[in-house]
């Protein structure tokens, strides 16, 4: 059966779960074989055999941390080279797209991004991708070289599929870019305890109609009632109230959870880009004509300062 | 000494039109209006204040790979300021994709002179977002990418890239690739001199044949990739919409329920 290249994203060896669902997408084409790079790739192996990865590749060296995307490059090609694989499978982090999109340069490979689904087809991988902020689904495949192929978190449902995964180092030789971009330093974002935005079954946004950092706590106290992630508006971003990272939207993530709250937000297009594919969507606004209202299964017309601690209190009420 | 920067900038269907395929499966770009990318504009600005910032000569040039109307684009970002356009325009261009369209910039950049390129972080039509990281590639130059904040001096281009999981100083020296998003800094609006001075600039036509590459090479035969169906996403379904009269949070916590979300 052919091999199916799978990028690992990894935070010191705890793997991140865009990468196992990516997994459960490999084996409807082949045989995973994951590439995990940088400090702790070796502790990733179990979790990776756990759901499929008969092979783990794994090269940790200083220039994975210290510079940008191009050392990367330079392993998943010689894991490329090491495999011949039929097809590269990245996730769609900001980086995992750059990192597949310069491979493909190298192989002479087309490439997709931002997939939310792969089948396999007779003329090779059949990715599903949304376009025009969500408004049309098209189908594509790669038609030059070895598919390379960036898939969305949320694509695919994590699969147990227990195999041997044995871990193999990776040599990997550094070319002449490699130390073109030098990371002079990196400062970690905190951690709020909260979901991954981009993984979260239930995300909470606020915009404009928050009014103020002072009132974002509403928006949080909502979400941790439901265990859920924070997002906001690019407004309620531009204005200074909550981190870019939480931004949802064209220029901000991209989120498709089970369940999507938004409160105080109008629904304008660029807003809608990145959240329209979410499975059941509910929003508090005190403006009947909101463009919002009609994207969603359930709204509430009405004062979010109102409503939203009365939907907090009544959902701690019922879990007791 | 003198610094030469190109901004990729590209003309897009307006994201607030009705946006969609043609028969073919390329992006309709006949039947919505178009406009100078908003996330390129910010690449404009950035390359503006560069030179503003600089002791050297600068000399912006903004380069497009588009259809006729897409001189709209360069316009534009002539009018906020920048001193030259080059439009590379030719039938065969019609349907590439993101390889082709890279390997045509690449090839127009190397042809203009560059020390710095500068782009959006991504398109506002096709929003892949990788075509910075593919010149880098294919220009044999550091990537600079996604950053929020940019400086030249000295030789090097430094700047923060804000990542999901940290936030990086990053720094290469020239030439390199940089992008910019739109955390970077509203862009300018162009001034009535602006847009005067703007019909005096020069704006280059070059096609395929300028940049020594062949038709195959390009357009929708010769694209690495193949749309095979577009389909109009189904409307969701009008949903519940209730007025809050006092119990519009409890209302909605009996929704949640009822879909197992409580
Ligand atoms: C290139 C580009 C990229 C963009 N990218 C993004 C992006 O990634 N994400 C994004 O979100 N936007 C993005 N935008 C901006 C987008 O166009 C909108 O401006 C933005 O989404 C508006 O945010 P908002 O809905 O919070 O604010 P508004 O549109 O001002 O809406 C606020 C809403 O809150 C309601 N409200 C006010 N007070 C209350 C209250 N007390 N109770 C209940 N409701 C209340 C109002 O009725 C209104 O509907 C982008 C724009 C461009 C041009
Ligand atoms: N046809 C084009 N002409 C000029 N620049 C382009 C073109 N397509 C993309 N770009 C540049 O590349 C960036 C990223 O585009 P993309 O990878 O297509 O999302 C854009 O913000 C532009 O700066």
């Amino acid at each position: 059966m052919a091999e199916v290249l799978v990028y690992v994203d990894h935070v010191d060896g705890a793997v991140r779960k865009p990468t196992l669902e990516l997994l459960t997408l490999a084996r409807r084409i082949g045989e995973p074989v994951a590439v995990a790079l940088g400090a702790g790739a070796a502790d990733t192996a179990a979790v990776l055999a756990e759901h499929g990865a008969v092979k783990v590749l794994t090269a940790d060296a200083p220039e994975f941390a210290e510079y940008l995307v191009v050392p990367k490059v330079d392993a998943l090609q010689a894991a490329y080279d090491a495999v011949s694989p039929a097809a590269v499978l990245v996730p769609s982090s900001a980086e995992g797209k750059e990192i597949a999109a310069r491979l493909a340069v190298r192989i002479g490979s087309g490439i997709i991004t931002d997939a939310v689904d792969l089948e396999a087809g007779e003329e090779g991988p059949v990715a599903t991708q949304s376009a025009f902020a969500a408004s049309f689904t098209t189908k594509s495949r790669v038609s030059k070289g070895t598919p390379v192929i960036t898939v969305k978190p949320n694509s695919a449902p994590v699969e147990a599929a227990p195999t041997a995964g044995a871990v193999e180092a990776l040599a990997v030789t550094f070319g002449a870019l490699a130390t073109g971009t030098k990371v002079v330093s990196r400062t970690p974002r905190e951690s709020t305890g909260r979901p991954e935005l981009t993984e979260a079954a239930i995300v909470v946004s606020g915009g404009r109609g928050v009014n103020g950092a002072e009132n974002f706590h509403i928006v949080e106290e909502l979400a941790d009632s439901l265990g859920a992630a924070v997002g906001a508006s690019r407004a309620a971003v531009d204005a200074g109230w909550y981190p870019h990272t939480n931004q949802v939207g064209q220029t901000g993530k991209s989120v498709s959870p089970q369940l999507y709250i938004a409160t105080g937000i109008s629904g304008a297009i660029q807003h809608r880009a990145g959240m329209q594919t979410s499975k059941t969507i509910v929003a508090i606004n005190k403006d009947a004509e909101a463009p919002i209202f009609d994207l969603v299964d359930y709204g509430v017309v009405g004062d979010l300062f109102q409503v939203v601690p009365q939907l907090t209190q009544e959902i701690k009420a019922r879990q007791g | 000494m003198s610094l030469r920067i190109v901004v990729c900038v590209k003309y897009v269907p307006d994201a607030t039109g009705d946006r969609q395929f043609a028969d073919d499966l390329t992006v309709d770009r006949e039947d919505v209006d178009g406009l100078l990318s908003e996330l390129d504009e910010y690449a404009v600005e950035q390359a503006l204040q560069i030179s503003e910032n600089s002791d050297d000569d600068v000399e912006i040039t903004v380069l497009t790979v588009g259809p006729e109307d897409a001189k709209d684009a360069l316009r534009k970002a002539l009018s906020m300021g920048a001193d030259k356009a080059v439009h590379v325009e030719d039938d065969d261009l019609h349907g590439t994709d993101v390889m082709g369209t890279s390997l045509v910039l690449a090839k127009a950049i190397e042809k203009a002179g560059y020390d710095l390129v500068v782009t959006g972080m991504a398109s506002t039509d096709g929003t892949m977002g990788v075509l910075p990281a593919i010149l880098a590639e294919r220009l044999g130059v550091p990537q600079v990418t996604l950053l929020s904040e940019v400086a030249v001096e000295d030789g090097k281009v430094t700047g923060r890239r804000d990542g999901d999981a940290a936030s990086e100083q990053l720094e290469a020296s020239l030439p390199a690739v940089v992008s910019v998003t739109d955390q970077s800094g509203e862009a300018r609006y162009p001034s009535f001199k602006g847009i005067m001075a703007a019909k005096k600039k020069p704006v280059e036509s070059w096609d395929l044949s300028d940049l020594d590459i062949e038709a195959e090479e390009v357009g929708l035969e010769g694209a690495w990739t193949a749309v095979d169906s577009a389909a109009k996403r189904p409307a969701r379904t009008a949903g519940t919409i209730v007025k809050d009269e006092g119990e519009g949070g409890k209302q909605l916590a009996e929704f949640l329920a009822g879909q197992k979300f409580i």
